[in-house]
């Protein structure tokens, strides 16, 4: 079952979301990207409904990178945690809502300060120091709450990604086979490997 | 459970002696999970006026962000600060607007109102999601928490208390209300306005 979380540490952002696409109850692709690189420094990770979420995304990424181009500068985490917040909180009023939830981890290079902002479908915007969406939140949560430190390095960061992984693929029914990992920090965005 | 109780969270005000006081508790939530323990509810609109927006937590946001731009606008134009009295019609022509498909938060205000005088006067009002105001001398409530507050409050409030009782009655009120709510909690934030200063205190609460 869809499940993406993350965690802030001392000046980076790791975002983790399964790569699973599910139709009914056949798994149709295990190797689904579900982290969006939106500019130098910042990721959204997106889940909910199929077709709502890819739809959303891309629409987000190519302003974000209009924003950019137009402005030789890309917008800042909290100023594009509020923009994607406000497209969603206008689309819950719409005839057609769309149903994404989303994770959006950044670094902001004029303050050195990570950011990392829950999201869901009706625009409700948290500023958090980890989260998770999906059935997974449910252990994930607590183990965060236990386990997770703001000044941790990359490594510890890992290791405690780890348990989350761990612990969902223990024992959620219908667990995912594979997490995407990604890390955003001062050298920007890349995938990491476990 | 009803779209007004799926973030959970409370506001209650209360009127003092040349002072009134706003708080409201800290959880955002989504039904019994909690997300974030520091989801502040309770926004600035002028020096001496304050807006609580308890309810669904997207049109907290999206709400404060309307009041900021019409507070504003009216800044610029009238060439003064807006009057809580007229704020308070403010909000409710701004919730009225969407009669028939509302925001889901029902507002509260406290602030200082200039008096013909020259002097300043406690003010405070509440309405419900469709903008019905309710101008009350003692204290209004809303949220996950508010029968609870009007039980609480109803037993402790009493009239011409200075501000620093006040802080202790507003406080007392909120914290044992919202141990019996389990929408809301998770810490609490309490500002006591008087004609002059503004004090913000944070609450500790339980984190169950």
């Amino acid at each position: 079952m869809e499940t993406a979380f993350a965690l802030t540490g001392k000046g980076y952002v790791l975002l983790a979301a399964d790569t699973t696409a599910v139709h009914s109850i056949i798994k149709v692709k295990t190797d689904v990207d579900k982290i969006k690189e939106l500019s130098p420094c910042l990721l959204m990770a997106y889940s909910g409904e199929p077709g709502d979420t890819v739809q959303f995304a891309e629409y987000i990424e190519r302003n974000i990178r209009l924003y950019h181009i137009r402005n030789n500068f890309p917008l800042r985490p909290p100023s594009a945690a509020s923009w994607i917040r406000r497209s969603l909180a206008d689309s819950l009023r719409s005839r057609k809502p769309y149903s994404v939830n989303l994770l959006l981890g950044g670094y902001d290079t004029s303050t050195y300060m990570p950011h990392l902002y829950w999201m869901d479908y009706f625009g409700t915007l948290a500023e958090v120091p980890f989260a998770a969406h999906g059935y997974g939140s449910y252990f994930t949560l607590s183990l965060l709450d236990k386990y997770h430190d703001p000044e941790a390095t990359v490594e510890e960061g890992i290791a405690t990604l780890k348990r989350c992984i761990d612990e969902v693929s223990k024992r959620l029914v219908v667990s995912p086979a594979r997490f995407k990992v990604k890390i955003v920090d001062k050298d920007g965005v890349r995938e990491i490997e476990l | 459970m009803s779209i007004m109780q799926h973030n959970g969270g409370s506001v209650i005000a209360m009127v003092g002696k040349d002072c009134v006081a706003i708080a409201s508790d800290l959880r955002l939530g989504v039904q019994s999970l909690s997300i974030t323990s520091d989801f502040e509810k309770i926004f600035p609109v002028t020096d001496r006026l304050f807006v609580g927006l308890p309810g669904l937590a997207t049109d907290v946001t999206t709400l404060r962000e309307q009041f900021r731009y019409r507070v504003n606008m009216y800044t610029i134009k009238e060439e003064r600060e807006i009057e809580p009295q007229t704020f308070a019609q403010l909000v409710s022509s701004t919730l009225y607007e969407r009669r028939f498909g509302p925001y889901f938060i029902e507002p509260v205000m406290a602030g200082m109102q200039k008096t013909p005088a020259g002097g300043y006067a406690p003010f405070i009002a509440a309405t419900d999601l469709i903008g019905c105001l309710n101008f009350a001398k003692d204290f209004v409530v809303a949220g996950t928490a508010s029968e609870k507050l009007f039980g609480v409050a109803e037993g402790l409030w009493e009239p011409d208390l200075e501000a620093e009782d006040l802080f202790e009655t507003i406080s007392q009120t909120l914290l044992n209300a919202l141990d019996r709510d389990a929408f809301s909690g998770w810490g609490a934030v309490v500002h006591v306005i008087t004609k002059d200063k503004v004090i913000t205190r944070k609450l500790k609460g339980r984190m169950d």
